[in-house]
């Protein structure tokens, strides 16, 4: 039979494989100290190693799991606590340096802006335990609002940046950086990147080091930053950044692959994989950090080899480096600048500069490819304030969070979304214009209002705004996971702490027209919301209904759609609901609706926008 | 400098690594199967990495791990071309990841089932199709030589646990790698729950069996119940129904303002309804059955094809 010998043919390669494989894998040595694990669980895991005493972050993909996995590790060993945002975390981390216990934070490349004013100080403060950061891009913005590179933010605060290139470096560079920021008083950091951070591989583990603690250092000129001591500061920074720059011309850390001196690659991070999977045998030179660049490495490097080729994602942070040096590089004119890079892109880059003969492979098989944007969840409390404020017409001022989904087809719902904590003041702004004929109301999720909604809706106030604010409280930081916060009165370690009240928070702001509604109301959210858009000033709707995803699936019984009474309107379809589904027959060309019970969460919103009372519970139609 | 006409020639010399990739829907717990692939190789002493999607996409958006195994590898994603064993928990996802297969010696394998996600319901026109791949089993069986399409979610529910599905498939991709069944049961049992390890043990015994006696034929035939969709509409007839107004009796109660699904109709400043987005207007009649008054009245074409999908589709 045919089959079976196709399976054969796999078979075969496997077992030739698994000969090969246990020359150098399972009998080599100490299996229980080599795991796999996640870039981000081996960047904690660096941390945990280094003694470090406080841990801090605020959520985002693709950083989330690092502080996550930090907090597995007893808490007598460490402190693990969620910020209420980034800079929050990093001034808390700061404080720990400043008292000489090491300290660690981490976030998104877009979490670093928020960050970036007590970054810009500290860097001239220098660090008394080590202060490192780890910050993840996302070059191809898998989850993201922008593709930054966060390694021209680091060169301006002139920051040493590490950047590793499997979950092995991800480990090794943490611990390494904890010595570096101690070894020159500088804070560091870590850079990752969506893919390292999310790829699974094989690590080994060391153990928890102790470090001492070095007590508070009293010294203002160092530690109170003002115009007279900056002044003292700044010379030192660049002296800093002379002193690493020898370090690392000399540091093992950066890798050099034998090869042909017909060209040479200078690569970082896990570009260098894509290299490797497509020219394993040409002369490279890893690096492993990108600021300081080791200047006296590249120019030896440079000098052996003909052609000097840069691989390095998003900007041509090293290219400019070495054309600065005066240097004859290619990089950006073969390898692009946006989007992320995969070992096709490298081959296309090499074919491009000459390097390589174009891949003949046969042409695929493609068949039609089906349109799946992500989506509200079935049953998601966000849903029904996007049907409310669609039916008012007004002009959503959105943020971001699970709820930016709603504004997609259908519910196209959400007319601007520009990064975490915007919404409140766009939609002051918008009111001021005084051009705008329609409702204008803000909607930010509950974190993203702790985050940064509480300034602007002060300013709102302030101001004397005419806007809505919907705060949609579902209780739980769900885009990133379904995180604990401050909303949610429950600390990372799972301890009660306080849990802050929106109501009493917004109302001592001085908001004269709050209410809470529940979210699977719609009635009730209808009624609200006309009576806020109506209200002269602020006023502030929440919308109050935890997640039904995270952090615990909340699942009520089951609705189900009697075929014979569909009338085949599609009011229910306007929801996005993906547990609401077209059957295969029709009422007058229009599909009637049935329910998937299997993945139903029982919100009931869509037996209160039916029109024809086709949707129910069993038994009660 | 050599002439850029002269390229260089990498000869690779190592042996070539084992790539698995695993897709499907948000939610359906594609990472737990590759996580079950990648500890198991990684216990035979391979070099594996995993790379896997978070954030955004786990919201019922198309998800997709990519495991690799060898002596040495580099890459953690697989070049388009070079998947080795390409396993779908849901149809359209396989079929979004078919041209990565290796496409002479790849093996394909499948869950039927269908998960079709709101915007494929989206076209409001009358007579208009759900924009699901139209691709039927056969067809893709007929392409890709060495595929397996089974209904896993079907087999599952058959031994009680319809979320065991994916241990299911895993049954069948233990069939396609050379690891014994005895090394597949034992990281099974490590990694799902406890309770279920009984459950999940039997549904990848099923699938095993089911890939081990594979009969390409019989699937085939057995695939025939499932429908082939059609992802070309009709021609666009929406803008031939007419919403006529009775002005002189409406009250401006505004229920077919709210009803209305696609927010065609408005109150004017004299509180009178009127239309307003006649291009998104489908026929529906939801405002001509709720007005109070019969201030409304929706003229729509006859339709020149059948009143159900269900008669106008090839069964394959
Ligand atoms: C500065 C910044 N930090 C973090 C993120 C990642 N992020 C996106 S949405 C989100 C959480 C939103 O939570 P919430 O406002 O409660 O909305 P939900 O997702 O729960 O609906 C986070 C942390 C980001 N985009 N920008
Ligand atoms: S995870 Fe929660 S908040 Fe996010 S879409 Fe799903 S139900 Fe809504
Ligand atoms: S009750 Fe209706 S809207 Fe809610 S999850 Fe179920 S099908 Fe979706």
């Amino acid at each position: 039979m045919t089959t079976v010998l196709q399976m054969t043919t796999i078979h075969q390669a496997a077992v030739r494989q698994s000969d090969d494989a246990c020359k150098v894998g399972k009998h080599a040595a100490g299996q229980r100290d080599i795991r796999p694990m996640l870039g981000n669980e081996a960047i904690a895991r660096g941390v945990w190693e280094a003694g470090v005493k406080v841990a801090t972050a605020y959520p985002g993909t693709p950083s989330t799991e690092i502080l996550e996995n930090i907090a597995r590790y007893p808490a007598a060993d460490l402190v693990a606590q969620w910020g209420t945002n980034e800079k929050v975390a990093l001034d808390v981390a700061i404080g720990a340096s400043f008292v000489g216990v090491r300290a660690f934070v981490c976030m998104k490349h877009v979490g670093l802006n928020v960050a970036y004013d007590s970054l810009m100080s500290v860097t001239y403060i220098g660090v008394n335990g080590a202060l490192v950061l780890a910050v993840c891009d996302d070059p191809g913005i898998h989850s993201s609002q922008n593709e930054q590179d966060s390694r021209l933010l680091a060169r301006i605060a002139m920051v040493p940046v590490l950047e590793p290139a499997d979950a092995q470096e991800a480990l090794d560079f943490t611990r390494i950086a904890f010595e570096i920021s101690e070894q020159f008083d500088t804070p560091v950091m870590v850079r990752s990147t969506t893919r390292l951070s999310h790829t699974r591989s094989r690590v080994r583990v060391g153990q928890r080091i102790t470090v001492e603690d070095k007590g508070f250092i009293e010294s203002t000129a160092k530690n109170v930053m003002v115009p007279a001591h900056a002044r003292l500061r700044h010379p030192l920074l660049l002296e800093r950044e002379q002193k690493l720059t020898e370090y690392f011309n000399t540091s093992p850390l950066n890798q050099q692959d034998a090869g042909s001196s017909h060209y040479g690659i200078i690569t970082a991070g896990i570009s260098y994989s894509y290299v490797k999977e497509v020219v394993p045998e040409a002369q490279v030179l890893k690096l492993a950090v990108t600021w300081p660049l080791p200047s006296g490495l590249l120019r030896e490097f440079c000098d052996r080899v003909e052609r000097v080729l840069v691989v390095e994602e998003l900007e041509p942070v090293i290219e400019d480096e070495l054309r600065k040096m005066g240097i004859a590089v290619e990089g950006k004119s073969l390898f692009p600048r946006v989007g992320e890079f995969s070992p096709a892109v490298i081959q296309t880059g090499l074919v491009k500069a000459g390097l390589l003969t174009a891949d003949t492979t046969e042409a695929a098989y493609e068949p039609s490819q089906l349109a799946r944007p992500p989506v509200l969840c079935a049953g998601c409390p966000h849903t029904s304030s996007y049907m409310v404020l669609r039916s008012v017409n007004a002009r959503v001022a959105g943020d971001i969070g699970c709820y930016t989904l709603a504004s997609i087809e259908p519910l196209d719902a959400v007319d601007t979304c520009v990064a975490m904590g915007c919404s409140i003041a766009n939609a002051v702004g918008m009111a001021k214009a005084d051009n705008q004929t329609r409702p204008i109301v803000a909607t930010i999720g509950d974190s993203t209002f702790l985050h940064a909604g509480i300034p602007p809706l002060i300013d709102a106030v302030y101001n004397k705004a005419d806007i809505t604010v919907m705060i949609l409280d579902n209780h739980t930081v769900a885009m990133t996971g379904g995180q604990d916060y401050a909303g949610t009165g429950i600390t990372l370690r799972g301890e009660k702490t306080e849990r802050v009240n929106f109501r009493d928070l917004v109302t001592s702001i001085g908001v004269k027209w709050v209410r809470q509604v529940d979210s699977y109301n719609l009635a009730q959210m209808h009624k609200a919301l006309q009576e806020a858009i109506r209200f002269k000033g602020v006023a502030v709707l929440i919308s109050d209904r935890p997640c039904v995803i995270d952090p615990i699936r909340i699942r009520g019984a089951v609705y189900q759609i009697t075929a014979a009474t569909c009338s085949g309107c599609q009011s229910c379809m306007n929801l996005g609901c993906p547990s609401l589904v077209w059957t295969d027959e029709m009422i007058d060309g229009h599909h009637k609706v049935t329910i998937d019970t299997s993945t139903c969460m029982g919100c009931s919103l869509c037996a209160q926008v039916c029109p024809s009372d086709a949707i129910h519970l069993p038994g009660l139609q | 400098m050599p002439a850029a006409t002269e390229p260089a020639v990498v000869a690779r010399t190592r042996s070539v690594p084992k790539n698995v990739l695993i897709v499907g829907v948000g939610g359906q717990g594609v990472i737990m199967v590759s996580k079950v692939l990648a500890v198991l190789c990684q216990e035979q002493g391979f070099e594996v990495k995993q790379s896997e999607v978070h954030g955004m996409a786990k919201r019922g958006g198309s998800v997709f791990s990519h495991v690799r195994f060898g002596e040495q590898v580099y890459s953690p994603v697989i070049p388009r071309g070079k998947v080795d064993v390409l396993v779908a928990l849901e149809w359209a996802e396989g079929l979004r990841w078919l041209p990565y297969l290796n496409q002479r010696r790849g093996t394909f394998i499948a869950d039927t089932q269908h998960i079709i996600p709101p915007f494929a319901c989206r076209n409001r026109n009358r007579g208009a199709h759900s924009a699901y791949v139209c691709e039927s089993v056969s067809e893709v069986m007929e392409q890709v030589p060495n595929s397996f399409a089974l209904d896993a979610v079907g087999m599952a529910t058959e031994l009680g646990v319809p979320r065991a599905a994916n241990t299911v498939l895993l049954g069948i991709l233990s069939a396609a790698l050379d690891f014994s069944a005895a090394d597949w049961q034992s990281v099974i049992s490590q990694l799902v729950p406890p309770k279920t390890v009984e459950a999940n043990l039997q549904a990848f015994a099923q699938g095993r069996d089911w890939a081990l006696h594979f009969d390409r034929e019989s699937v085939k035939s057995a695939c025939v119940g499932l429908l082939r969709n059609a992802a070309g509409n009709l021609d666009n007839v929406a803008d031939l129904s007419r919403v006529e107004i009775t002005e002189a009796w409406c009250k401006g109660c505004d229920i077919c303002v709210k009803f209305c699904p696609e927010r065609c109709l408005q109150l004017n400043a004299r509180q009178v309804v009127e239309m307003v987005h006649a291009e998104r207007c489908t026929g529906c009649r939801m405002c001509e059955w709720l007005c109070p008054d019969f201030a409304i009245a929706v003229h729509t074409p006859r339709l020149p094809y059948p009143a159900t999908v269900r008669d106008n589709n090839e069964l394959r």
